[in-house]
């Protein structure tokens, strides 16, 4: 199964981009179905970055981040080449992780 | 790649989340990390996260109130067509900032995302957000070990919350 962690990591300088797009439904608890039954709540509650084993970005998300999750941050000290993890934990338990190169 | 239980990756915070949540998810947990480094991986605020009231979340999540600061630039549209995607991003110059937090007060759930931002990354941070209905934004940035604010109102015509 292909990764539900896309990232687009850029180095400029000093600093590099990190652009993801994460595969999600983020389902809130508070919408219904066609039953008209709520659908259970269910989204990524925390999203780490880690450059070269070192966290550079910690996201703790709720309810209100949209489906399939996109966020950009930017650090100092990432070079091409080098390795950015990321991982997510949702509410269910459910996880992925995958390792990208700065581009 | 996949998505799964059985493979998960060790982080700082699953460690000091404890040993009581590795034992149910069934983890192993291989490595541990410098302490030195954990300050950066607090605990999933969960409390926070469940707050209806704004005010009760900021409290909850910093224990102390936001003062308005001009040096927070806050994007976000004017009116926004469709309340489940709204693009939101902040910026600041402000010194320090060791975290962001994004607030919608109309909001089920008011506190949609906090960023712990560590040494050398920086504070400027995008991303999209549900909207129930037309309300405020309110962008926390954590500097220095203050807290300042900014608002903005966002027009939403179609909520994002399945109404």
């Amino acid at each position: 199964m292909a990764s539900s962690i896309r990232v687009r990591a850029i180095a400029k300088g000093e600093t590099t981009e990190v652009q993801t797009l994460i595969q999600h439904p983020m389902d809130s608890g508070f919408i219904k179905n066609d039953k008209g039954e709520f659908i259970p709540a269910h989204f990524i509650t925390e999203l780490t970055f880690e450059h070269n084993g070192r966290p550079v970005f910690i996201a703790d998300w709720g309810t209100a981040v949209s489906k399939d999750p996109y966020v950009k941050f930017a650090f100092k000290g990432g070079a091409k080449g080098d390795d950015l993890k990321v991982s997510w934990i949702d509410n269910k338990g459910g996880t992925d992780s995958a390792t990208f190169k700065i581009q | 790649m996949t998505t799964s239980i059985g493979r998960f990756p060790v982080t700082r915070r699953l460690v000091l989340r404890g040993a009581g949540f590795v034992t149910l998810a069934g983890f192993g947990i291989t490595s541990f990390a410098p302490a030195a480094l954990a300050a950066a991986n607090d605990k999933y605020p969960e409390d926070a996260f469940r707050q209806k009231d704004g005010k009760e979340a900021i409290r909850l999540l910093y224990g102390r109130t936001a003062e308005p600061s001009d040096q927070i630039k806050l994007d976000a549209p004017e009116i926004a067509e469709n309340g489940a995607v709204v693009p939101i991003s902040v910026s600041t110059s402000l010194p320090n900032v060791t975290s962001v937090a994004f607030v919608v007060p109309a909001n089920p759930n008011v506190l949609a995302a906090y960023y712990k931002i560590p040494e050398g990354t920086m504070p400027d941070i995008a991303n999209r957000l549900k909207m129930a209905k037309t309300s405020s934004v309110i962008a926390l940035v954590e500097s220095g070990g203050k807290l300042f604010s900014a608002a903005k109102e966002v027009k939403v015509t179609i909520g994002g919350c399945g109404g």
